[in-house]
Protein backbone atom coordinates (compact mmCIF):
# COMPACT_ATOMS: atom_id res chain seq x y z
CA UNK A 1 0.00 0.00 0.00
CA UNK A 2 1.13 3.57 -0.75
CA UNK A 3 1.37 6.24 1.66
CA UNK A 4 -1.77 8.19 0.30
CA UNK A 5 -3.68 4.66 0.34
CA UNK A 6 -3.03 3.84 3.94
CA UNK A 7 -4.10 7.92 5.14
CA UNK A 8 -6.99 7.38 3.15
CA UNK A 9 -8.12 3.99 4.49
CA UNK A 10 -7.52 5.92 8.22
CA UNK A 11 -9.52 8.72 6.96
CA UNK A 12 -12.37 5.77 6.45
CA UNK A 13 -11.48 4.57 9.66
CA UNK A 14 -12.38 7.41 11.31
CA UNK A 15 -15.49 8.71 9.26
CA UNK A 16 -17.21 5.30 9.78
CA UNK A 17 -16.40 5.22 13.45
CA UNK A 18 -17.35 8.76 14.08
CA UNK A 19 -20.51 8.09 12.11
CA UNK A 20 -21.21 5.00 14.42
CA UNK A 21 -20.65 7.08 17.56
CA UNK A 22 -23.31 10.11 15.83
CA UNK A 23 -25.84 6.99 16.37
CA UNK A 24 -25.02 5.51 19.30
CA UNK A 25 -23.96 8.60 21.64
CA UNK A 26 -26.72 8.80 24.80
CA UNK A 27 -25.70 12.69 24.52
CA UNK A 28 -27.52 14.82 21.98
CA UNK A 29 -24.66 17.16 21.11
CA UNK A 30 -22.14 14.72 21.37
CA UNK A 31 -23.83 13.20 18.68
CA UNK A 32 -23.57 16.80 16.67
CA UNK A 33 -19.73 17.15 17.43
CA UNK A 34 -18.78 13.78 16.24
CA UNK A 35 -20.87 14.02 13.11
CA UNK A 36 -18.03 17.15 12.88
CA UNK A 37 -15.40 14.78 13.25
CA UNK A 38 -17.19 12.66 10.28
CA UNK A 39 -17.36 15.73 7.45
CA UNK A 40 -14.19 16.45 8.74
CA UNK A 41 -12.61 13.01 8.10
CA UNK A 42 -14.73 12.93 4.55
CA UNK A 43 -13.13 16.38 3.82
CA UNK A 44 -9.71 15.01 4.28
CA UNK A 45 -10.45 11.76 2.03
CA UNK A 46 -11.11 14.29 -1.03
CA UNK A 47 -8.00 16.20 -0.36
CA UNK A 48 -6.14 12.53 -0.64
CA UNK A 49 -8.00 12.26 -3.93
CA UNK A 50 -6.44 15.98 -5.17
CA UNK A 51 -10.46 17.43 -4.90
CA UNK A 52 -9.25 20.35 -3.10
CA UNK A 53 -12.26 22.53 -4.04
CA UNK A 54 -14.82 20.04 -2.83
CA UNK A 55 -12.64 19.32 0.52
CA UNK A 56 -13.28 22.81 1.18
CA UNK A 57 -16.30 23.10 0.78
CA UNK A 58 -16.93 19.92 2.29
CA UNK A 59 -16.25 22.02 5.75
CA UNK A 60 -18.04 25.48 4.70
CA UNK A 61 -21.41 24.05 4.12
CA UNK A 62 -21.38 20.90 6.48
CA UNK A 63 -19.23 21.25 9.12
CA UNK A 64 -19.90 25.44 8.68
CA UNK A 65 -23.40 25.41 8.37
CA UNK A 66 -25.20 22.25 8.68
CA UNK A 67 -23.32 20.69 12.24
CA UNK A 68 -24.05 24.75 13.31
CA UNK A 69 -27.72 24.14 12.52
CA UNK A 70 -28.08 20.98 13.78
CA UNK A 71 -26.73 22.66 17.09
CA UNK A 72 -28.77 25.69 17.43
CA UNK A 73 -31.96 23.25 16.65
CA UNK A 74 -30.76 21.16 19.42
CA UNK A 75 -30.13 24.12 21.46
CA UNK A 76 -33.79 25.51 21.00
CA UNK A 77 -35.26 21.80 22.39
CA UNK A 78 -35.10 20.70 26.34
CA UNK A 79 -32.10 18.26 25.16
CA UNK A 80 -30.40 17.60 28.88
CA UNK A 81 -26.43 18.52 28.70
CA UNK A 82 -25.82 14.91 30.01
CA UNK A 83 -27.23 11.33 29.00
CA UNK A 84 -30.92 11.25 27.88
CA UNK A 85 -32.13 7.78 28.65
CA UNK A 86 -35.02 8.14 25.78
CA UNK A 87 -32.66 8.96 22.54
CA UNK A 88 -32.95 5.17 21.16
CA UNK A 89 -36.03 5.06 19.29
CA UNK A 90 -38.06 2.09 18.61
CA UNK A 91 -37.64 1.96 15.04
CA UNK A 92 -33.95 1.47 15.82
CA UNK A 93 -33.75 -2.39 14.06
CA UNK A 94 -35.56 -1.55 11.22
CA UNK A 95 -33.55 1.62 10.67
CA UNK A 96 -30.45 -0.72 10.72
CA UNK A 97 -32.15 -2.74 8.01
CA UNK A 98 -32.65 0.04 5.97
CA UNK A 99 -28.76 1.81 6.57
CA UNK A 100 -27.23 -1.82 5.82
CA UNK A 101 -29.55 -2.79 2.80
CA UNK A 102 -28.71 1.09 1.06
CA UNK A 103 -24.57 0.12 1.99
CA UNK A 104 -24.90 -3.26 0.31
CA UNK A 105 -26.85 -1.71 -2.61
CA UNK A 106 -23.94 0.81 -3.07
CA UNK A 107 -20.90 -1.25 -2.56
CA UNK A 108 -22.38 -3.74 -4.70
CA UNK A 109 -22.72 -1.10 -7.23
CA UNK A 110 -18.94 0.57 -7.23
CA UNK A 111 -17.85 -3.17 -7.35
CA UNK A 112 -19.71 -3.83 -10.17
CA UNK A 113 -19.17 -1.32 -12.21
CA UNK A 114 -15.77 -0.34 -11.12
CA UNK A 115 -13.98 -3.44 -9.70
CA UNK A 116 -10.26 -3.82 -9.76
CA UNK A 117 -9.92 -0.74 -12.15
CA UNK A 118 -7.57 2.11 -10.77
CA UNK A 119 -7.05 5.32 -11.89
CA UNK A 120 -4.08 7.56 -11.46
CA UNK A 121 -4.49 10.72 -9.25
CA UNK A 122 -3.12 13.73 -10.71
CA UNK A 123 -2.10 17.07 -9.10
CA UNK A 124 -5.10 19.99 -9.75
CA UNK A 125 -7.17 16.85 -11.24
CA UNK A 126 -10.14 18.01 -8.26
CA UNK A 127 -9.38 21.83 -9.07
CA UNK A 128 -12.08 24.20 -9.03
CA UNK A 129 -11.27 24.91 -12.90
CA UNK A 130 -11.62 20.79 -13.79
CA UNK A 131 -14.81 20.78 -11.75
CA UNK A 132 -16.39 24.28 -13.20
CA UNK A 133 -15.67 22.99 -16.50
CA UNK A 134 -17.12 19.46 -15.89
CA UNK A 135 -20.22 20.74 -14.31
CA UNK A 136 -20.83 23.69 -16.70
CA UNK A 137 -20.17 21.43 -19.90
CA UNK A 138 -20.35 17.72 -20.00
CA UNK A 139 -23.12 17.58 -16.69
CA UNK A 140 -25.12 21.04 -17.52
CA UNK A 141 -28.19 19.31 -18.16
CA UNK A 142 -28.12 17.04 -14.32
CA UNK A 143 -27.12 20.09 -12.53
CA UNK A 144 -29.72 22.52 -13.49
CA UNK A 145 -32.30 19.68 -13.12
CA UNK A 146 -30.96 20.02 -9.50
CA UNK A 147 -31.90 23.76 -9.57
CA UNK A 148 -34.88 23.10 -10.10
CA UNK A 149 -35.46 20.65 -7.39
CA UNK A 150 -33.72 22.98 -4.66
CA UNK A 151 -35.62 25.99 -5.63
CA UNK A 152 -38.95 23.84 -4.91
CA UNK A 153 -37.58 22.51 -1.69
CA UNK A 154 -36.62 26.22 -0.96
CA UNK A 155 -40.40 27.86 -2.18
CA UNK A 156 -41.76 24.93 -0.34
CA UNK A 157 -39.95 26.19 2.96
CA UNK A 158 -40.98 29.27 2.40
CA UNK A 159 -44.48 28.38 2.12
CA UNK A 160 -44.72 26.07 5.30
CA UNK A 161 -42.83 29.13 7.49
CA UNK A 162 -45.20 31.34 6.52
CA UNK A 163 -48.66 31.07 8.73
CA UNK A 164 -49.97 34.05 6.44
CA UNK A 165 -49.62 32.44 2.64
CA UNK A 166 -49.72 28.46 4.25
CA UNK A 167 -52.20 26.07 4.70
CA UNK A 168 -55.47 25.80 2.75
CA UNK A 169 -55.76 29.70 2.10
CA UNK A 170 -52.76 29.40 0.18
CA UNK A 171 -53.28 26.35 -1.62
CA UNK A 172 -52.78 27.67 -5.09
CA UNK A 173 -49.16 28.95 -4.74
CA UNK B 1 12.50 22.30 3.62
CA UNK B 2 14.67 25.50 4.92
CA UNK B 3 12.14 27.61 3.62
CA UNK B 4 9.00 26.29 4.54
CA UNK B 5 10.11 26.05 8.07
CA UNK B 6 11.58 29.65 8.18
CA UNK B 7 7.34 30.42 7.22
CA UNK B 8 5.83 28.36 9.42
CA UNK B 9 8.15 30.24 12.57
CA UNK B 10 7.06 33.49 10.52
CA UNK B 11 3.36 32.29 10.78
CA UNK B 12 3.68 31.58 14.74
CA UNK B 13 5.64 34.21 15.29
CA UNK B 14 2.75 36.43 13.77
CA UNK B 15 -0.02 34.65 15.44
CA UNK B 16 1.61 35.16 19.29
CA UNK B 17 2.64 38.83 18.37
CA UNK B 18 -0.19 40.63 15.90
CA UNK B 19 -2.94 39.74 18.33
CA UNK B 20 -1.39 41.51 20.95
CA UNK B 21 -0.93 44.55 19.21
CA UNK B 22 -4.08 44.88 18.30
CA UNK B 23 -5.07 44.17 21.87
CA UNK B 24 -2.73 46.64 22.90
CA UNK B 25 -4.00 49.11 20.66
CA UNK B 26 -7.79 48.85 21.26
CA UNK B 27 -6.85 49.81 24.92
CA UNK B 28 -4.96 53.09 23.81
CA UNK B 29 -7.48 53.87 21.36
CA UNK B 30 -10.62 53.57 22.89
CA UNK B 31 -9.20 55.52 25.86
CA UNK B 32 -8.13 58.72 23.82
CA UNK B 33 -11.24 58.36 22.12
CA UNK B 34 -13.02 58.26 24.98
CA UNK B 35 -11.00 60.97 26.73
CA UNK B 36 -9.44 59.17 29.67
CA UNK B 37 -5.65 57.50 29.82
CA UNK B 38 -6.37 53.37 29.91
CA UNK B 39 -3.50 51.24 31.45
CA UNK B 40 -0.44 53.43 32.24
CA UNK B 41 1.85 51.78 34.62
CA UNK B 42 2.98 48.73 33.74
CA UNK B 43 6.00 48.83 31.94
CA UNK B 44 6.72 52.21 32.83
CA UNK B 45 5.69 53.73 29.06
CA UNK B 46 2.44 54.10 28.11
CA UNK B 47 1.47 51.07 30.03
CA UNK B 48 3.15 48.75 27.57
CA UNK B 49 3.18 45.55 29.25
CA UNK B 50 -0.49 45.80 30.40
CA UNK B 51 -1.29 42.96 28.50
CA UNK B 52 1.88 40.82 29.76
CA UNK B 53 1.16 41.35 33.23
CA UNK B 54 -2.62 40.42 31.90
CA UNK B 55 -1.19 36.90 30.87
CA UNK B 56 0.66 36.28 33.89
CA UNK B 57 -2.20 36.91 35.57
CA UNK B 58 -4.36 34.42 33.70
CA UNK B 59 -1.92 31.98 33.69
CA UNK B 60 -1.82 31.82 37.64
CA UNK B 61 -5.43 30.96 38.02
CA UNK B 62 -7.34 28.09 38.93
CA UNK B 63 -8.57 26.11 36.33
CA UNK B 64 -12.23 25.70 37.07
CA UNK B 65 -14.88 23.56 35.00
CA UNK B 66 -18.32 23.86 36.73
CA UNK B 67 -19.84 20.34 38.28
CA UNK B 68 -22.75 19.86 36.20
CA UNK B 69 -20.42 20.90 32.75
CA UNK B 70 -20.16 18.57 29.97
CA UNK B 71 -15.95 18.11 30.59
CA UNK B 72 -14.38 17.01 27.34
CA UNK B 73 -16.74 19.41 25.49
CA UNK B 74 -15.79 22.49 27.98
CA UNK B 75 -12.42 21.95 27.73
CA UNK B 76 -11.80 21.18 23.97
CA UNK B 77 -13.65 24.38 22.81
CA UNK B 78 -11.08 27.29 23.33
CA UNK B 79 -8.77 25.15 21.14
CA UNK B 80 -11.49 24.75 18.34
CA UNK B 81 -12.34 28.81 18.57
CA UNK B 82 -8.50 29.39 18.63
CA UNK B 83 -6.70 26.61 16.35
CA UNK B 84 -8.83 28.08 12.65
CA UNK B 85 -7.59 31.28 12.90
CA UNK B 86 -4.28 30.10 13.24
CA UNK B 87 -4.30 27.75 10.20
CA UNK B 88 -5.97 30.80 8.02
CA UNK B 89 -3.18 32.99 8.59
CA UNK B 90 -1.37 29.93 6.65
CA UNK B 91 -2.62 31.06 3.55
CA UNK B 92 -3.22 35.16 3.68
CA UNK B 93 -0.28 35.92 1.32
CA UNK B 94 1.81 39.20 2.70
CA UNK B 95 3.99 39.82 -0.43
CA UNK B 96 4.28 38.91 -4.03
CA UNK B 97 6.42 35.87 -5.22
CA UNK B 98 5.93 33.12 -2.96
CA UNK B 99 5.52 35.31 0.48
CA UNK B 100 2.82 32.96 2.33
CA UNK B 101 3.59 29.66 4.16
CA UNK B 102 0.88 27.72 2.25
CA UNK B 103 -0.12 28.71 -1.42
CA UNK B 104 -3.51 26.71 -1.92
CA UNK B 105 -5.32 26.51 -5.27
CA UNK B 106 -8.94 27.57 -3.56
CA UNK B 107 -7.77 29.83 -1.17
CA UNK B 108 -10.51 31.61 -0.13
CA UNK B 109 -12.72 29.06 0.16
CA UNK B 110 -10.31 27.56 2.54
CA UNK B 111 -10.43 30.72 4.69
CA UNK B 112 -13.86 31.11 4.43
CA UNK B 113 -14.49 27.26 5.50
CA UNK B 114 -11.99 26.86 8.35
CA UNK B 115 -13.14 30.53 9.79
CA UNK B 116 -16.26 28.99 10.01
CA UNK B 117 -15.54 26.14 12.29
CA UNK B 118 -14.08 28.74 14.56
CA UNK B 119 -17.49 29.54 15.49
CA UNK B 120 -18.29 26.02 16.61
CA UNK B 121 -16.10 26.52 19.52
CA UNK B 122 -18.29 29.33 20.89
CA UNK B 123 -21.52 27.34 20.42
CA UNK B 124 -19.80 24.34 22.43
CA UNK B 125 -18.52 26.37 25.11
CA UNK B 126 -22.05 27.44 25.25
CA UNK B 127 -23.27 24.47 25.53
CA UNK B 128 -21.15 22.76 27.83
CA UNK B 129 -20.76 25.13 30.35
CA UNK B 130 -24.30 24.10 31.75
CA UNK B 131 -25.11 27.84 32.49
CA UNK B 132 -28.32 29.57 30.98
CA UNK B 133 -26.37 32.87 29.89
CA UNK B 134 -24.29 30.56 27.65
CA UNK B 135 -26.46 28.65 26.63
CA UNK B 136 -28.47 31.98 25.18
CA UNK B 137 -25.14 33.38 23.73
CA UNK B 138 -24.36 30.15 22.41
CA UNK B 139 -27.82 29.99 20.88
CA UNK B 140 -26.80 34.05 19.22
CA UNK B 141 -23.69 32.76 18.19
CA UNK B 142 -25.58 30.10 16.11
CA UNK B 143 -28.19 32.40 14.69
CA UNK B 144 -24.75 35.26 13.92
CA UNK B 145 -23.10 32.72 11.96
CA UNK B 146 -26.10 31.58 9.86
CA UNK B 147 -27.09 34.81 8.49
CA UNK B 148 -23.76 36.29 8.19
CA UNK B 149 -21.77 33.26 6.57
CA UNK B 150 -24.00 33.88 3.26
CA UNK B 151 -23.11 37.25 2.82
CA UNK B 152 -19.95 36.89 3.63
CA UNK B 153 -19.35 33.86 1.26
CA UNK B 154 -20.88 35.96 -1.49
CA UNK B 155 -18.72 39.02 -1.33
CA UNK B 156 -15.62 36.87 -1.38
CA UNK B 157 -16.88 34.74 -4.41
CA UNK B 158 -17.81 38.22 -5.57
CA UNK B 159 -13.93 39.31 -6.12
CA UNK B 160 -13.13 35.42 -7.10
CA UNK B 161 -15.26 35.95 -10.10
CA UNK B 162 -13.86 39.20 -10.74
CA UNK B 163 -10.26 37.82 -10.45
CA UNK B 164 -11.19 34.72 -12.32
CA UNK B 165 -9.28 32.18 -9.58
CA UNK B 166 -10.05 31.34 -6.30
CA UNK B 167 -6.10 31.16 -4.67
CA UNK B 168 -5.46 34.36 -2.41
CA UNK B 169 -2.37 34.78 -4.71
CA UNK B 170 -3.73 35.48 -7.76
CA UNK B 171 -6.40 37.49 -7.00
CA UNK B 172 -4.25 40.19 -5.50
CA UNK B 173 -2.30 39.43 -9.01
CA UNK B 174 -5.11 40.54 -10.54
CA UNK B 175 -6.09 43.31 -8.77
CA UNK B 176 -6.29 47.17 -10.28
CA UNK B 177 -7.08 50.22 -8.52
CA UNK B 178 -10.28 50.50 -10.36
CA UNK B 179 -11.61 47.30 -8.17
CA UNK B 180 -12.03 50.13 -5.14
CA UNK B 181 -14.93 51.07 -6.81
CA UNK B 182 -15.94 48.42 -8.52
CA UNK B 183 -16.04 46.09 -5.42
CA UNK B 184 -17.08 48.18 -3.26
CA UNK B 185 -20.20 46.85 -2.43
CA UNK B 186 -18.76 43.69 -1.57
CA UNK B 187 -16.08 45.07 0.46
CA UNK B 188 -18.29 46.65 2.68
CA UNK B 189 -20.57 43.86 3.01
CA UNK B 190 -17.32 41.26 3.78
CA UNK B 191 -16.13 43.03 6.09
CA UNK B 192 -19.39 44.28 7.61
CA UNK B 193 -20.32 40.07 8.06
CA UNK B 194 -16.93 39.56 8.88
CA UNK B 195 -17.04 41.22 12.30
CA UNK B 196 -20.73 40.26 12.91
CA UNK B 197 -18.85 36.45 12.49
CA UNK B 198 -16.34 37.87 14.98
CA UNK B 199 -18.98 39.11 17.76
CA UNK B 200 -17.38 42.40 17.62
CA UNK B 201 -18.89 45.31 18.70
CA UNK B 202 -21.51 46.52 17.61
CA UNK B 203 -22.37 43.13 16.55
CA UNK B 204 -21.66 41.88 19.88
CA UNK B 205 -24.78 40.26 21.06
CA UNK B 206 -24.04 37.19 22.06
CA UNK B 207 -21.99 37.71 24.18
CA UNK B 208 -23.41 41.44 25.60
CA UNK B 209 -21.50 41.47 29.13
CA UNK B 210 -23.94 43.86 30.47
CA UNK B 211 -27.15 41.39 29.76
CA UNK B 212 -25.60 37.88 29.49
CA UNK B 213 -22.56 38.11 31.38
CA UNK B 214 -20.14 37.23 27.98
CA UNK B 215 -22.71 34.72 27.05
CA UNK B 216 -20.80 31.15 25.83
CA UNK B 217 -17.44 32.50 28.08
CA UNK B 218 -19.19 33.23 31.27
CA UNK B 219 -17.96 29.74 33.03
CA UNK B 220 -14.86 29.75 31.85
CA UNK B 221 -11.35 31.52 33.60
CA UNK B 222 -7.94 31.58 33.67
CA UNK B 223 -6.14 30.54 30.09
CA UNK B 224 -9.01 29.42 29.01
CA UNK B 225 -10.67 32.31 28.88
CA UNK B 226 -7.63 34.09 27.58
CA UNK B 227 -7.53 31.19 24.83
CA UNK B 228 -11.49 32.72 24.25
CA UNK B 229 -9.70 36.18 23.96
CA UNK B 230 -6.82 35.88 21.86
CA UNK B 231 -8.90 34.00 19.80
CA UNK B 232 -11.32 37.26 19.28
CA UNK B 233 -8.13 38.96 18.37
CA UNK B 234 -6.78 36.83 16.01
CA UNK B 235 -9.88 36.81 14.69
CA UNK B 236 -9.40 40.77 14.11
CA UNK B 237 -5.71 40.18 12.54
CA UNK B 238 -7.17 36.89 10.12
CA UNK B 239 -10.44 39.57 9.16
CA UNK B 240 -8.45 42.99 8.67
CA UNK B 241 -5.57 40.39 6.91
CA UNK B 242 -8.45 38.72 4.39
CA UNK B 243 -10.36 42.01 3.37
CA UNK B 244 -7.03 43.77 2.52
CA UNK B 245 -5.95 41.30 0.16
CA UNK B 246 -9.30 40.66 -1.30
CA UNK B 247 -10.62 43.74 -1.43
CA UNK B 248 -7.73 46.27 -1.61
CA UNK B 249 -5.00 44.61 -3.31
CA UNK B 250 -3.42 43.62 -0.76
CA UNK B 251 0.70 44.11 -1.36
CA UNK B 252 0.12 46.68 -4.11
CA UNK B 253 0.60 50.07 -3.06
CA UNK B 254 1.38 53.52 -4.68
CA UNK B 255 5.31 52.48 -5.08
CA UNK B 256 7.88 49.73 -4.59
CA UNK B 257 5.19 46.55 -5.01
CA UNK B 258 8.09 44.00 -4.70
CA UNK B 259 10.37 45.53 -2.32
CA UNK B 260 7.77 46.41 0.15
CA UNK B 261 4.86 44.72 -0.36
CA UNK B 262 4.46 43.05 2.53
CA UNK B 263 5.03 46.53 4.35
CA UNK B 264 2.00 47.89 2.15
CA UNK B 265 -0.18 44.71 3.71
CA UNK B 266 0.28 44.87 7.28
CA UNK B 267 0.07 48.64 6.68
CA UNK B 268 -3.81 48.19 5.11
CA UNK B 269 -5.20 45.53 7.93
CA UNK B 270 -3.37 47.52 10.87
CA UNK B 271 -5.93 50.59 9.21
CA UNK B 272 -8.52 48.08 8.86
CA UNK B 273 -7.96 47.02 12.74
CA UNK B 274 -8.18 50.52 13.51
CA UNK B 275 -11.72 50.49 12.26
CA UNK B 276 -12.75 47.94 13.77
CA UNK B 277 -11.63 49.41 17.30
CA UNK B 278 -13.34 52.59 16.41
CA UNK B 279 -16.33 50.89 15.32
CA UNK B 280 -16.47 49.77 18.92
CA UNK B 281 -16.21 52.78 20.63
CA UNK B 282 -18.96 54.22 18.02
CA UNK B 283 -21.62 52.13 18.07
CA UNK B 284 -23.92 50.48 20.58
CA UNK B 285 -25.09 47.27 20.66
CA UNK B 286 -27.42 46.35 17.94
CA UNK B 287 -30.32 43.90 19.20
CA UNK B 288 -30.94 40.85 18.16
CA UNK B 289 -33.93 40.96 15.71
CA UNK B 290 -32.05 44.06 14.45
CA UNK B 291 -28.97 42.51 13.92
CA UNK B 292 -30.92 39.33 11.25
CA UNK B 293 -32.86 42.16 9.58
CA UNK B 294 -29.28 43.98 8.79
CA UNK B 295 -28.13 40.87 7.81
CA UNK B 296 -31.44 39.11 5.41
CA UNK B 297 -32.66 42.47 4.30
CA UNK B 298 -29.32 44.46 3.54
CA UNK B 299 -26.40 42.74 3.24
CA UNK B 300 -27.72 39.61 1.55
CA UNK B 301 -29.41 41.45 -1.43
CA UNK B 302 -26.14 44.26 -1.38
CA UNK B 303 -23.92 41.38 -1.78
CA UNK B 304 -26.56 39.38 -4.95
CA UNK B 305 -26.47 42.62 -6.36
CA UNK B 306 -22.55 43.10 -6.45
CA UNK B 307 -22.24 39.64 -7.98
CA UNK B 308 -24.55 40.85 -10.43
CA UNK B 309 -22.29 44.34 -11.22
CA UNK B 310 -19.47 42.10 -11.66
CA UNK B 311 -20.92 39.97 -13.62
CA UNK B 312 -22.11 42.49 -15.85
CA UNK B 313 -19.14 44.06 -16.02
CA UNK B 314 -16.88 40.72 -16.33
CA UNK B 315 -18.71 39.75 -19.23
CA UNK B 316 -18.85 43.19 -20.97
CA UNK B 317 -15.30 43.85 -20.09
Amino acid sequence: MSGQEVVFTLLGVVAVGSAVLVVTTRRLVHAALWLVVSFGALAGGYLVLTAEFVAWVQVLIYVGAVVVLLLFGIMLTRAPIGESADLDSGNRWAALGVAVATAAVLVTVVVMGFGDARTPLRAGGGSAEELGAGVFRTWVLPFEVLSVLLLASLVGAIVLSRSDIGGDKGGDV
Amino acid sequence: MLEVVVKLVLVAGAFAVLPLLVGQAEHKVMAHMQGRLGPMYAGAFHGWAQLVADGVKFAQKEDVVPRDADRWVFKLAPGVALVPYLLVLLVIPVGPGGQVALDLGPGVFFALAVMGVGVIGAIMAGWASANKYSLLGGMRVAAQLMSYELPMVFAASSVAMAAGTLSLQGIVGEWRWYWLPWQAIGAVVFFVAGLAELRRPPFDMPVADSEIIFGPYTEYGGLRFAFFLLAEYAGIVVLCGLTAVLFLGGWKGPFLNTELGWLWTLLKAAVLAFCVIWFRVSYPRMREDQLQKLAWAWLVPLSLAQLALTGVLKVAL
